[in-house]
């Protein structure tokens, strides 16, 4: 985060345009513009230095909204418009904006490169597991059997996993949080934010035109506790309404489980690790979720590598130098074989 | 000079040297061929560059096999490389080849036809057993059949004459049998009376590290050169004297080099980095790989995972105020072709480059082609104009760049330069111009007044300012919605979109070429007008010569803007009796100056992945104007003929 501190303490809505927003009453957008704006001023952003790119989507409208440079740019290419833009202005603080359709179909491919490449920016994938732009068909994160306007009779397609999808690209830092808990979202997208190389954060995000509900099961307030494991540095990971279930790796093996504490020893639970350099506990903590397992919010994975951009300059310096200084055009042009004519 | 020990066992050994009778040509066709793996465009490149040296003008034509590891001493895998050099200014890489050296039976099958009648045909005679002719498809040996009784046929048993002249170098077989190429350009030397000394201190500068493989490849080619010299199967030697070339520091360059050259001297005369960002595909790579390893120039390279990213990070750039670029060729443009539609909406500055190819599809991807016209004028999603600058000669690519990228910044557009193939990868002597006197790409980013900022309040030019992040107070949002003018907010109103549709195509019908919006030749009327777009150039030019030198009045019309077209081409064309446009595709430019201007211009058409002959060129004239064409015209040529194309 190289973005110049703007002099006076900023607000929330300095980083809001004065464009109408507008998503559905209730759509889990809201929350995390409300939560970046808070970010932003909170990190005394510049605005000027801070550029949101998009894609297509319910939630590529965001950087209309934001009182900052934007690029709302076509289905699934945000990464790549972000991408040049960094290396090109590695002194911007660039953030993109996508869906789970956005980011995991069309744009699949880009996806997985720009995470790989560790660029310096912020990636936020809202996910509704719908297409809501388009009205109701299902998306590569549509759990099966969802009937949906394109699959009446169910969906065939394996979910995706997001987070397993950053892991499986080499992500420096992936996390999730969800719109129903602000308190959290702004937690990890301070994070994201904070961190230096591509931060990754999937946001659990409720569509309730066209997939109310699909994260009840984390969001209502009876069975929260039960469904959702909050992943913490450095602690054994416990989870329920009274604290009293855990997780740990069935003996002799790699297969987690769920354990109840008063039948297992305390040391027997895993421990969380943001910054194990092997990613291979995050990987295994992205498998989790629903039924079974809870599922794990929070920092999966936050570890420090040189970013792409960083190195794309170096590289010119370090030509610069072994060539003695920075090229003359004459001698580019003369080249090496040239011979004169009287 | 002293003979090398072992090497010059040739038949009628003669030990005493005797002076040949020296021709002299004002031109020469020459084409190296053999197996990929044989070096021939290393033996092709050599001569052309001591031909240079020498002081000819002069253009190459490399031919590369599709597969890079087509079976070996098969026709698919037969590698070409022709050099027409010349005592007057040489416009193409030459129609008939005067001396076809075959390194293998498969190269003699490839390019038989080609070779003049009577031309010289030197072959490894060691290269035609039972098993080579059978992998060529020959059925019976064409070196004593009788099929090559209309040429010259010199027989050398090269892979002997290598072996025996390197042994003691102490190569393994197959590294000896790698050097055999330089034992052809020995002899091809000696033949042409060029010295040896350009390839020698290539040889151990390039061998430097590997001293057993320079000594071999020196002894090979002074070998060749030598057994030229001493054995009695050449009569005569031939010398092409220098041309007459105007004063100056002068390179060879190929299309590819140029284009390179162009992206890197267009940021700098704007005072900027560029932003290079491409994804490889055949022939645009090496565009690629001559700007990665000119970093030092102030260029960022980045090579995206796939075509659709390296034009969206190259939007991306410019977003950001770089000079960017991109290059592919056709299949890549295809997959550009939606994020070049967000670059017109969002009016971006961004050079593509198309090196065409054989389409459609994968198609030909090492074969020339022009047929990517209509893609680049018209092949978007809406209405979607933009500016197209096609190169019409290697060189020439050079300054297609440079007014690409001035285009594009004045304008706020993306432009597209058209090469192809065979502009690619074909070279000629290029008069290196002075950089202290290449002008200037006037840049502007506005920055804040304390007026809102309007992103679409459009200048003379009809462009919009480009206000980039990190500018205080000029903060905007831009994307592929519509715009509602001046303000750029987003808009879906009717009547505004229509306006809008209306502006983008007036700025681009407005646009001014930088350099020659086309070039031409002979009297503005007359009985044939032949127009033609890129890399034909050179064979219209001869043709148009020729012809005009024997009376016939023919001019010649050579589009570089094919968009917007210059409206002085329309009463231009209906100055002629008849107006015909050679091309490598279907028709595509005629139909347009057809639609454009109303005239009834002919296609000339030639799809085959090679360049037009001038003989073709000059018989296409003949036809049109009720003479018998004296050389059959390509669409009378059989099937079989075009196998080896
Ligand atoms: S359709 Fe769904 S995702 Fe889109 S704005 Fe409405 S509620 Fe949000």
């Amino acid at each position: 985060m190289e973005a110049v501190m703007t002099p006076t303490a900023a607000k929330p809505n300095d980083y809001a345009s004065d464009q109408e927003v507008r998503w559905c009453p209730g759509c889990g957008d809201y929350a995390a513009f409300a939560v970046v704006k808070k970010v932003l001023a909170k990190l005394n952003l510049d605005r000027s230095k801070t550029v949101f790119v998009s894609g297509i989507g319910c939630s590529s409208r965001f950087p209309y909204y934001m009182n900052t440079y934007g690029f709302h740019s076509i289905h699934g290419r945000a990464p790549t418009i972000a991408s040049g833009l960094k290396i090109a202005r590695p002194d911007l603080d660039v953030w993109v904006v996508t869906g789970d359709g956005d980011a995991l179909a069309i744009g699949g491919n880009h996806f997985i490169h720009l995470i790989r490449r560790n660029l310096n920016m912020k990636v936020l994938l809202l996910n509704n597991r719908i297409y809501g732009l388009t009205k109701g068909q299902y998306s590569p994160t549509s759990l099966q059997g969802m009937k949906t306007k394109s699959s009446p009779m169910g969906v065939l397609d394996r979910p995706m996993h997001p987070i397993s999808v950053a892991l499986g690209a080499e992500a420096t830092f992936a996390a999730r949080s969800i719109d129903g808990d602000v308190k959290h979202l702004e937690f990890v997208v301070e994070r994201a934010a904070r961190h230096k190389g591509t931060a990754f954060v999937e946001i659990y995000q409720n569509c309730v035109i066209f997939n109310e509900g699909a994260y009840q099961f984390a969001t209502d307030k009876l069975t929260k506790a039960e469904n959702v494991l909050q992943l913490e540095h450095g602690k054994p990971m416990i989870f329920g309404a009274n604290r009293d279930k855990g997780i740990r790796l069935r003996p002799g093996g790699l297969t987690p489980e769920v354990v109840n504490l008063k039948d297992v020893p305390a040391d027997s639970l895993l421990i969380h690790d943001e910054h194990a350099t092997d990613p291979t506990l995050a990987f295994m903590l992205s498998r989790l979720g629903q039924p079974g397992f809870p599922e794990p919010m929070g920092v999966f994975r936050d570890v420090e590598q040189p970013t792409y951009d960083d190195q794309v300059h170096e590289q010119v310096q370090q030509a610069i130098t072994q060539k003695g200084g920075r090229g003359d055009l004459q001698k580019l042009l003369t080249g090496t074989e040239s011979w004169r004519v009287s | 000079m002293a003979a090398t020990p072992g090497a010059l066992k040739c038949e009628g050994d003669q030990s005493t040297l005797h002076p040949r009778k020296i021709t002299v040509l004002p031109s020469v066709t020459i084409r190296f061929a053999g197996d990929s793996g044989d070096g021939m465009q290393l033996a092709g490149t050599q001569f052309t560059d001591t031909s240079a040296l020498a002081g000819n003008d002069l253009a190459t034509f490399p031919d590369y096999p599709s597969e890079i590891r087509a079976p070996a001493g098969t026709v698919a895998g037969v590698s070409g490389y022709q050099i027409h050099l010349a005592n007057t200014e040489v416009y193409t890489t030459g129609d008939a080849i005067d001396a076809l050296i075959a390194m293998n039976a498969a190269a003699l099958k490839v390019n038989l036809r080609a070779v003049k009648s009577g031309g010289l045909i030197i072959v490894n005679e060691d290269a035609f057993a039972a098993n080579d002719l059978r992998k060529a498809g020959y059925e019976s040996n064409p070196l004593e059949d009788g099929s090559l009784r209309n040429h010259r046929l010199v027989k050398v048993p090269m892979d002997a004459m290598n072996a025996a002249a390197t042994k003691d170098a102490g190569l393994n077989p197959r590294d000896t049998d790698r050097c055999k190429n330089m034992f052809a350009l020995g002899l091809v030397y000696w033949l042409y009376g060029r010295s040896m000394d350009a390839t020698i201190d290539y040889i151990n500068k390039k061998f430097a590290k590997k001293p057993a493989v320079a000594k071999a490849n020196l002894l090979t080619l002074k070998a060749g050169y030598h057994y030229g010299e001493t054995c009695e199967l050449f009569e005569e030697q031939y010398q092409v004297p220098r041309a007459k070339l105007a004063p100056g520091t002068y390179r060879k360059m190929t299309g590819n080099e140029a284009m390179a050259l162009g992206l890197i001297t267009a940021a700098r005369m704007a005072g900027q980095d560029l932003v290079y960002c491409s994804y490889p595909i055949t022939p645009a790579t090496d565009i690629l790989h001559e700007l990665s390893g000119e970093k030092h120039m102030g260029v960022i390279t980045f090579q995206a995972e796939d075509e659709i990213a390296a034009m969206g990070a190259a939007i991306g750039a410019s977003f950001g105020g770089a000079i960017s670029a991109t290059a592919t060729s056709g299949p890549g443009v295809a997959l550009k072709s939606e994020a070049i539609g967000l670059a017109v909406m969002t009016e971006l500055p961004v050079v593509i480059v198309n090196v065409q190819r054989g389409g459609p599809s994968t198609g030909l991807p090492t074969k020339t082609e022009q047929s990517d016209l209509f893609q680049a004028i018209l092949g978007r999603h809406g209405e979607c104009p933009i500016p197209v600058i096609a190169a019409c000669t290697s060189t020439d690519c050079f300054e297609a760049a440079i007014e690409a990228t001035t285009i594009a910044v004045k304008y706020m557009t993306p432009v597209m330069v058209l090469s192809d193939g065979y502009l690619a990868n074909g070279s000629e002597p290029w008069l290196v111009p002075d950089a202290s006197r290449l002008g200037r790409i006037v840049v502007e980013h506005p920055t804040a007044d304390g007026k809102p900022y309007r992103p679409y309040l459009r200048d003379g030019n009809g462009a919009r300012p480009w206000a980039i992040p990190g500018t205080p107070g000029l903060e905007h949002r831009i994307g592929g919605l519509e715009k509602q003018d001046i303000t750029g907010q987003v808009s879906y109103d009717a009547v505004n979109h229509e306006k809008m549709v209306k502006l983008r195509a007036q700025k681009i019908a407005n646009v001014k070429p930088v350099g020659a919006s086309y070039l031409w030749t002979g009297p503005e009327k007359g009985d044939v007008l032949i127009v033609g777009w890129g890399s034909t150039y050179g064979a219209i030019k001869e043709a148009v010569l020729a012809l005009r030198a024997q009376g016939v009045a023919v001019s010649h019309c050579h589009i570089r803007y094919v968009n917007p077209l210059s409206e002085r081409i329309g009463p231009l064309l209906k100055a002629f009796t008849h107006v015909l446009v050679p091309e490598m595709n279907l028709g595509q430019l005629s139909m347009l100056l057809r639609a454009r201007f109303l005239v009834d211009a002919k296609s000339v058409s030639k799809v085959r992945g090679q360049p037009f002959t001038v003989q073709e060129i000059e018989d296409a004239v003949r036809a049109t104007m009720g003479a018998a064409p004296s050389f059959p015209v390509p669409a009378q040529a059989t099937a079989d003929a075009d196998a080896g194309g």
